[in-house]
């Protein structure tokens, strides 16, 4: 669900000092294992690029077009 | 300040709380896995030596690329998927994820599996892949799915193309093999999707799609299914007397496409309600297990030949 996050930026008072947004805990449990998701991604494209570097040794340079 | 920016502020900044099972609904995880096992055959069969690392790869790239196309298809038919009792429950209709969110994952996601498969492997395979991805968003989603009945007929090409790029990945280049099972799957895709609306008319209805039995009605449907079900069964069975698939492949494509058509001359011919239903959905399973079991049989055939000379050879068991 796409929440709010509680904004504690007061226009009424422009010379207090603006906290910014803070998330919810649902907010921010979704964001960490969103961001693990990615990490995980990234590491499987690098073990991927890296294997392949390894199984095709200098040919990794020589590929058709 | 203007209105625009006086609401933004008191509403609050829409923060996402999408959860990793929500961006994996959004790859359409059922299509994604008929596409892997197309796929899979497409590489099995292919002449020559691949090594299992760049087949890995070219399959990772192949499924990533067909779920991109997944969750660009559901960011651009959000529309339509809230309004259908079938998709009502995808990611974007319930709020889970924005358009935007899922535009930019499906691109970030087809942008990466192209590069990869052609990086990796060879560009031939990534071309075609990207080709595949942009018939599947642009010709279909963005184009054909709204305006013609004609739709899955010509966008079944995109779900056809898989095979074809494994191929390619293993060999660099094209062969008969290949655009045969295209062809398969190319001719499935109109009887198998045409069952399914024949079920869902209204759902379709509601949502403004002119699949053909909103537009032409179901007796009209009925027989287009029993005419592209006769064109499969023939397209299926040809490779093997042509030479290109043997005759084990023959015989299952022979006695289950007898079954395909059976259940299509059943479609055709039940008009009452509750048979004509009970009759279509047969058919719509069956479709399923036919591609399935005409694909299976072809990749066990290739596997028991690569494994076979192993046991010959006395190097296994």
């Amino acid at each position: 669900m796409l929440g709010k996050g509680a904004h504690r930026t007061d226009m009424a008072e422009p010379n207090q000092p603006e906290d910014g947004i803070v998330l919810t805990e649902a907010q921010l449990r979704a964001r960490r294992r969103r961001s693990i998701a990615i990490a995980l991604a990234l590491g499987v494209l690098v073990v991927l690029f890296f294997a392949v570097t390894l199984v095709k040794g200098p040919a990794v340079l020589r590929r058709p077009i | 300040m203007s209105v625009i920016e006086q609401n933004a502020i008191a509403a609050g900044p829409r923060i996402s709380e999408a959860d990793v099972g929500d961006y994996l609904a959004l790859l359409k995880p059922r299509v994604m896995s008929l596409v892997i096992f197309t796929a899979l055959v497409g590489l099995l069969i292919a002449p020559g030596h691949f090594h299992p690392v760049l087949a890995i790869t070219s399959l990772l790239s192949i499924a990533v690329g067909a779920g991109a196309s997944g969750a660009l298809n559901m960011a651009l038919e959000g529309d339509i998927d809230a309004k259908m009792t079938r998709t009502a429950n995808r990611p974007i209709p319930r709020g889970r994820i924005t358009r935007p969110e899922a535009l930019a994952f499906g691109s970030t996601l087809s942008f990466f599996s192209v590069l990869t498969l052609g990086i990796l492997v060879n560009w031939y395979a990534g071309a075609l892949l990207a080709f595949t991805i942009f018939f599947y968003v642009v010709i279909y989603t963005m184009w054909l799915k709204r305006w013609t009945a004609q739709n899955i007929v010509i966008g079944g090409a995109a779900g056809a193309l898989p095979p074809v790029v494994a191929w390619v990945a293993a060999t660099g280049s094209i062969a008969p093999e290949p655009v045969w099972l295209f062809l398969i799957i190319f001719f499935w895709t109109p009887p198998h999707f045409w069952a399914l609306a024949l079920f869902r008319s209204d759902d379709y209805a509601r949502a403004g799609i002119p699949m053909l039995p909103v537009v032409a009605g179901p007796d009209a449907t009925r027989l287009q299914i029993l005419l592209y079900t006769i064109v499969l069964v023939g397209i299926a069975l040809a490779p093997w007397p042509l030479g290109y698939f043997d005759a084990i492949y023959g015989a299952v494509s022979l006695v289950l496409g007898a079954g395909m058509m059976w259940l299509a001359i059943e479609v055709y011919r039940k008009r009452e309600r509750a048979a004509s239903l009970r009759a279509t959905r047969k058919l719509f399973a069956f479709s399923i297990l036919y591609l399935f079991a005409l694909f299976a049989t072809l990749g066990l055939e290739a596997v028991v030949r690569m494994v076979a000379p192993l046991f010959w050879s006395g190097r296994v068991g």
